[in-house]
């Protein structure tokens, strides 16, 4: 019998459930994200025609201003808004992952700087990194086997 | 356990409703008694600031109520956060003899069915209970750090930064706002739902039970209830509840069965289904409607709180949700003694 209640009501709650509304969420998500590529493209051009960056060397000071840019939206609590909004249109640049940074380390600050912040900054972004990292690790060595056996 | 019934009627004789900032939207926002203009409340972290909302709710109580905290035989708080720090460091304040309580947002019936109880005994004379939720607070422990750019699904609730407590007494001689007639402790139903933005879903179950045994067990019938109010089911559980009733044969009109989660923020956007948090059904229930029973405006009602007994380490290890409800009658106050 508690079986059956069980099976019941989750039919219940499924029937009543509100289903995220992908294709708004998709159209939106593309639209700020791709403004927020905009953005970053900009700053890549200004870094190129003002200051000695060239195409492949302004990337990383281009990353680096857009992170920037996110932790003061973060500070000013704009981006939290923002992501309600976007969705993976502002959690998938590299703004993105300023926020997760930031957020924490705003978050733990009430446990002081060492365990607080040092210790949770990348209690998010973390995974984040070491994903990055063995991904790019797995990808360089396919790339070596494949430079050695002579394929590429 | 069969239902309780406490046949001296413990009387609510006072009650107190702190809130914070993002509550001064809310449509109800006149019964609460205090607001605090930003999150920290002039504290150094949220934790410390539910810490406040507890305390200042206690005295609005006690100014109310005309009572010093050394009358207080017994005080029953609980609240969401890790060891009930909150709770905990509002009864070190206050001095009195201390039960702290958990299951999660039923956490406010819990201790008023408690506290009718100790009054039915005769244990003590004067109980203060309540309960609080801080929005960031809690978004910190269960979820993510407040300023990080998630997007919530539509099924997600929004907690509520309140405190609410009343103080509940033997005393025939005080005016009461209203008096606790019975009380059902729910028992843990889980329905298998794994997502912690769909909690009001996980508690159809928990709360459809406790009301059905409650019915059954009491021997009345939904006529004699003005109001079955549940706390925090907001929109998805609080319809998924209702269908549960009818097909358990309870019918209930849209009416009589509502919720203080999707009350307390009617008409608020970014808040998706509703409110949660123990605070959602006190700050309604102590702020609101022991209020309308006092005026007589209502004669009896019937508040399930609802809780979803996770903790970040359980969903994150898959485990379901477990959820409980705990119900309570009120009545309003009984003219003339007894």
């Amino acid at each position: 019998m508690t079986g059956n209640w069980i099976k019941q009501s989750k039919d219940a709650a499924d029937q009543h459930e509100i289903k995220r509304p992908v294709l708004k969420n998709c159209i939106k998500a593309f639209l700020v994200g791709g403004f927020i590529c905009f953005v970053g493209q900009v700053v890549t051009l200004i870094l190129i025609l003002f200051f000695p960056f060239t195409e492949q060397t302004a990337s990383n000071p281009t990353v680096a201003i857009m992170v920037f840019f996110s932790m003061l939206l973060t500070g000013f609590g704009f981006y939290q808004k923002l992501g309600q909004f976007a969705g993976a249109g502002s959690a998938v640049p590299v703004t993105g992952f300023g926020n997760a940074v930031v957020s924490a380390a705003i978050e733990h600050r009430s446990e002081g700087l060492v365990l607080g912040v040092g210790g949770n900054i990348f209690k998010l972004a973390g995974s984040v990194i070491v994903f990055g990292v063995i991904s790019a690790f797995f990808l360089a060595l396919i790339k070596t086997i494949l430079i050695q056996i002579g394929v590429i | 356990m069969k239902t309780w019934h406490f046949p001296s009627y413990p009387s609510i004789i006072s009650s107190g409703v702190a809130a914070g900032p993002f509550e001064k939207n809310s449509p109800y926002a006149s019964s609460f008694d205090t607001f605090f203009e930003d999150l920290y409340m002039g504290e150094k972290s949220f934790e410390k600031a539910q810490r406040k909302l507890m305390e200042t709710s206690v005295s609005s109580a006690l100014l109310k109520a005309g009572m010093s905290e050394q009358q207080i035989d017994c005080l029953i708080f609980g609240d969401l956060i890790n060891q009930i720090t909150p709770s905990n460091m509002a009864a070190r304040s206050i001095g009195a003899p201390y039960l702290g309580i958990f299951s999660a947002c039923a956490g406010s019936m819990e201790g008023l069915a408690l506290a009718g109880a100790l009054i039915d005994g005769g244990y003590a004379d004067s109980v203060l209970t309540g309960v609080s939720s801080h929005n960031a607070s809690t978004e910190r422990q269960f979820r993510y750090p407040t300023e990080y750019g998630g997007q919530k699904p539509p099924t997600a609730q929004w907690t509520v930064t309140a405190a609410g407590s009343a103080i509940v007494s033997s005393d025939k001689e005080r005016n009461a706002l209203a008096h606790i007639e019975k009380a059902t402790i729910g028992r843990v139903q889980d329905i298998e739902v794994t997502d912690p933005f769909n909690m009001g879903a996980a508690m159809s179950l928990a709360a459809a039970d406790v009301i059905e045994r409650h019915l059954i067990q009491s021997k009345d019938s939904v006529a004699d209830y003005d109001l079955i109010i549940t706390g925090d089911l907001a929109e998805i559980g609080h319809a998924a509840a209702k269908d549960i009733l009818s097909k358990k044969n309870i019918h209930l009109s849209s009416e009589q069965f509502i919720d203080c989660g999707k009350m307390i923020y009617q008409g608020v956007e970014e808040v998706q289904a509703g409110g949660s948090g123990p605070a959602c059904s006190a700050s309604m229930v102590y702020g609101y409607f022991v209020n309308e029973l006092a005026k007589s405006s209502l004669n009896r009602i019937l508040v399930v709180a609802t809780g979803a007994l996770l903790s970040p380490l359980t969903f994150q290890q898959k485990e379901t949700i477990p959820c409980i409800a705990h119900a309570v009658s009120l009545i309003k106050p009984i003219k003339g003694g007894q």
